[in-house]
């Protein structure tokens, strides 16, 4: 009747392992009577759960990825703890717990803190960028959501019953199959893995879509904004790429559960297939992640610099480059498989010239500084933190694209010092600076800068305290996934990235005290213009937050610069002469409803609780027909309302206080631009 | 201004960072090779490093300079807002990217064939063959000319190449003696090859580094490099062994165990090393091509 699922599965094996079940337990339990005690369950189920706008999809996405940055960041510092710890002793840690704890922190990490941040800043912004009123599939939006939070609650869940997958977040066969990992870990990871990337998939078949389809009348592809290109190039990785996972994960269930042996010992099963599928996925996945944060970067570089951007069109073709090149190299994470030389050089080639249209990107960035006007709020600070660091990190990364070097490096911490040199500042930093950059278009007042400076030089500093050791370990020869060691040695540095992670632990709190502190004094902080840092883009050309329509009138584009242009023609602020009726998609609760289904779906699978895992496929296929038979699904904001809420629009702009525009004398009429922020 | 010293700040734990790997290095069984494959690779690293140090320091230093000089405050900058192209620039900055993989490129292509693991190495003593199976999770060692089988310990004559087949018995491991040279896997029903050489004698650490598991940790052992002379002797010891690695022993061993000791064999199956690969792949499915040499063969690897 309940598969596996027995009494067992509950963690009364280890006071650590009950520790986590309790704090995520009553955690959820907390979040649930605030939200009683409020009375807002209603609000909640009506305005938020059950909407398909964009803007709050975007939010919902971005609070998955900040729940879950907590989750794999105390999974982070308990490693450190662990490993400063470990000479010649156990640790704190047993070794089957340890390894659950680097499968997890790898697994939510990528899938459920990285993924879900960039569609939560795709989604808020993409649609404003480019002058539409939503994407192309709004319900499809919203399933993508919350697909995605059922598999980090399938992760979440491994806490409590059962145990997650001690394969390391990759699930290199043989060790995943049933064989050597006979429990549920791998499972977990599996359903999560495979139920978010469905929802991930369908992410990239909208934005692609929405891209292409339903750009302002005018905007040409070489008008759109950076973020826009990269978030297309993304998308486009994210639809090519997303199926090596599926079918890797698939196989292995398959493996699991009906012995299959595509990828595990015996019966011609093969390893080795595992690792290319995986990693055809794997490797357009890093770009996937970093080329919107590239996106994110650039808006910032010219706003805080008061220029135009430098090298548009190199940008462009550097960012479709990178798209491209990213699906030539992904053997470059097992050179040491046995490819010949010639297949390796090639790979590693192949890998070295990412770095060319990389390097290309970060001059560019370099030269929208010069002769700027450089203002050093905290997005710039992200930035300018990003650029040192990261050309760190790519220099090792060519290092490691050498296959004698890989040879020595790989599975070594020097390859863990790499790829987080690569994400921590490439995608996190850009990801948070999106966060500070676009918070007032999202809530309508800004974060408090004084707080965000803390959080960045926390996260910096801590970021190389954490970091630089590694990379000294891996030269002494420290593999990776350690749960003890007797190289004396060692120690010092595994010391020195612990206190680096207490250092980054204090630059979260800077976050979180950000937060409290900004919306406690957000009414000193309002943005009444909807353009608090001068922006050049459309998305500063709405009201923060913006109306559900987005645009009461679409704007037409004649510049790579939409809203500057507007702003230098006058003609940013100008009333309509008349406004039209607005129809837009009705909230569902399809997509929250058949997130829920799926997740209990993939826990049913797990727990090999068949008969409830057939309901729920056939209940989500029912809600899917409903869905889709449903022919009453827009609403309509009459003219009339329209004009109200633009009214409204218009007194609030006219507290923003006037400001002259950047090397202009006279004050553009109409043109509330806020600018002297403390 | 608080910006000013904010920038001065940030130089501070690089500062510190690089002064710490700079000690720490020291003694780095990598950076400190005993052999050629794992030297050439060091060199290869000093090497491009230093191509690619080129590029990156000028950048970092730049980023800081560009940032501080061109600050909000500072009226003496010029700005020029409009300013967002320029033939020359553009030109350079793709260039000197494509100029500096184009040489790291090149040392790419040459040392990743000189390097190739598989590569015999040239030398007028005679090549020792050893093969390898990883298990849970302790390396055993055969060595099929003086047929003695050890477990957790790699005895070689220094200056004399070492030829290793290795395969796996379990999950996939992957062979790692740094201060030697490179890596490569151990994958069951399949053979891979690694070729090295040590200089002088020594005594290195030697590992599997692809996670395998609760034993993973303890899954080293040690490899000596000694004299002529001391290798005879030490046969001649392991000869002694009143164990033999039959079948039931072989089994016995193969059970997961953690830190495994030190353990000798006087003898062992004939074909255990082929044996143990076609257990996975009976059909020999796997064969060698030009593009994957993850093979298993017969003939000279049967014992």
């Amino acid at each position: 009747m309940l598969g596996k699922l027995t009494i067992d599965a509950l963690p009364f094996y280890s006071w650590v392992a009950m520790g986590g079940a309790m704090v995520t337990v009553l955690g959820a339990l907390a979040v649930m009577g605030v939200i009683t005690w409020l009375g807002a369950w209603g609000y909640l189920w009506r305005e938020w759960l059950t909407s398909v706008d964009h803007k709050r999809i975007g939010i919902m996405y971005i609070v998955l990825a900040l729940i879950m940055l907590l989750r794999g960041f105390v999974d982070a510092i308990m490693m450190r703890a662990q490993q400063a710890f470990a000479l010649n002793s156990g640790g704190y840690l047993p070794a089957d717990h340890f390894d659950q704890i680097f499968s997890s922190h790898g697994t939510i990490m990528i899938f459920f803190v990285a993924m879900p941040f960039m569609s939560g800043l795709m989604n808020l912004i993409v649609p404003l960028q480019i002058g539409t009123r939503d994407v192309s599939f709004p319900y499809m939006n919203s399933l993508s959501l919350w697909l995605t939070a059922s598999g980090a609650a399938l992760v979440m869940v491994s806490l409590v019953i059962g145990k997650f997958s001690t394969a390391g977040w990759t699930a290199y066969p043989p060790y995943s199959g049933i064989q050597y990992s006979p429990g549920v870990g791998v499972d977990y990871w599996s359903f999560a893995v495979l139920i978010s990337g469905v929802g991930s998939t369908m992410t990239g078949i909208n934005f692609v879509s929405t891209i292409f389809k339903r750009r302002a009348p005018g905007m040409t592809l070489m008008h759109m904004p950076l973020f826009t290109w990269t978030v297309l190039t993304a998308s486009v990785l994210v639809v090519f790429a997303f199926p090596g996972l599926t079918v890797s994960a698939g196989l292995l269930e398959l493996d699991r559960m009906l012995g299959m042996h595509f990828f595990t010992n015996g019966d011609g099963g093969n390893m080795m297939m595992f690792a290319n599928l995986f990693w055809i996925w794997g490797h357009p996945e890093v770009y996937i992640l970093i080329l919107p944060a590239f996106g994110v970067f650039s808006h910032v570089v010219t706003t805080f610099s008061g220029k135009r951007l430098f090298g548009y069109t190199s940008l462009v073709y550097a960012t479709a480059a990178i798209g491209i090149l990213s699906f030539t190299v992904w053997l470059h994470h097992f050179f040491t498989m046995g490819s010949s030389a010639n297949v390796n050089a090639f790979f590693g080639i192949a890998t070295m010239i990412i770095a060319v249209p990389t390097g290309v990107k970060v001059f560019d960035w370099l030269f929208t500084m010069y002769r700027g006007r450089i203002q050093f709020r905290s997005p710039m600070l992200w930035t300018l933190g990003f650029m040192v660091t990261f050309v760190i990190g790519g220099m090792s990364g060519v290092l490691l694209a050498l296959p004698p070097v890989d040879y020595l490096m790989h599975n070594t911490t020097f390859l863990v010092a790499h790829f987080h040199n690569m994400i921590i500042p490439g995608v996190l930093f850009g990801y948070l600076a999106g966060y500070q950059f676009w918070f007032p278009k999202a809530f309508g007042f800004r974060l408090n800068e004084q707080w965000g400076k803390w959080a960045f030089w926390c996260w910096i500093i801590g970021f190389y305290l954490a970091f630089m050791p590694l990379y000294v370990l891996g030269l002494l020869g420290m593999p990776r996934r350690m749960e003890h060691y007797d190289v004396a040695e060692w120690q010092p540095h595994l010391i020195v990235a612990a206190v680096g992670a207490c250092v980054i632990l204090l630059g979260i709190l800077c976050l979180a005290v950000q937060l409290v502190v900004s919306i406690r004094q957000r009414d000193q902080a309002r943005d009444f213009s909807g353009d608090p840092w001068l922006g050049r883009t459309l998305e500063w050309a709405t009201s923060s937050p913006p109306a559900p329509y987005n645009f009461a009138v679409l704007p037409e584009v004649r510049e790579r610069d939409a809203f500057q242009d507007l702003k230098e023609r006058g003609i940013a602020y100008e009333k309509p002469k008349k406004y039209e009726d607005i129809y837009l998609p009705k909230n569902s609760p399809v997509g929250i409803v058949v997130g829920g289904l799926g997740f209990v779906f993939g826990f049913a699978m797990v727990w090999h609780v068949w008969w409830i895992a057939i309901v729920c496929l056939l209940l989500i296929t029912a809600a899917l027909i409903v869905l889709s038979s449903a022919d009453d699904n827009e609403y309509c904001i009459t003219a009339k309302e329209v004009e109200k809420i633009e009214k409204a629009r218009y007194r609030e702009l006219a507290k923003a206080p006037r400001i002259l525009l950047p090397e202009s004398e006279e004050v553009v009429p109409g043109a509330p631009i806020q600018g002297a922020v403390p | 201004m608080g910006t000013s010293r904010s920038f001065l700040r940030a130089l501070l734990p690089l500062g510190f960072v690089l002064l710490a790997a700079g000690c720490g290095v020291r003694d780095s069984a990598i950076l400190d090779p005993a052999g050629p494959i794992a030297s050439d690779q060091r060199d290869l690293i000093v090497r491009t490093s230093a191509i690619m140090l080129i590029v990156v320091v000028p950048v970092i230093v730049m980023t800081l300079w560009f940032a501080w000089r061109f600050r909000e405050s500072n009226d003496d900058a010029p700005y020029t807002p409009e300013w967002s192209y320029s033939g020359k620039v553009d030109a350079v900055t793709w260039a000197i990217p494509i100029m500096i993989v184009a040489g790291v490129g090149y040392h790419a292509w040459v040392f990743t064939h000189s390097l190739d693991p598989y590569k015999p190495i040239a030398s007028k003593e005679k090549t020792l063959e050893v093969r390898a199976i990883a298990q849970d999770w302790k390396w055993l060692f055969l060595y099929p000319d003086q047929n003695i089988a050890v477990v957790n310990e790699l005895v070689f004559p220094s200056g004399a190449p070492l030829s290793i087949k290795i395969t796996s018995d379990t999950v996939m491991n992957s062979f790692f003696i740094p201060g030697l040279g490179g890596q490569i896997y151990a994958m069951a029903g399949m053979r891979t090859e690694l070729n090295l050489l040590a200089y002088e004698p020594g005594d290195f650490l030697g590992r599997n580094v692809q996670y395998s598991g609760a034993g993973f940790s303890d899954q080293r052992f040690k490899a000596h490099a000694v004299k002529r002379d001391a290798f005879d002797a030490w046969v001649e010891k392991v000869r002694k062994s009143s164990d033999a690695l039959d079948a039931s022993a072989y089994d016995r061993l193969a059970k997961p165990s953690e830190d495994h000791p030190v353990t000798y064999y006087s003898s062992y199956m004939p074909g255990l090393f082929s044996a143990t690969i076609g257990k996975y792949n009976p059909y020999g499915m796997f064969a060698a091509n030009s593009v994957c040499r993850v093979a298993n063969l017969d003939g000279p690897y049967a014992r």
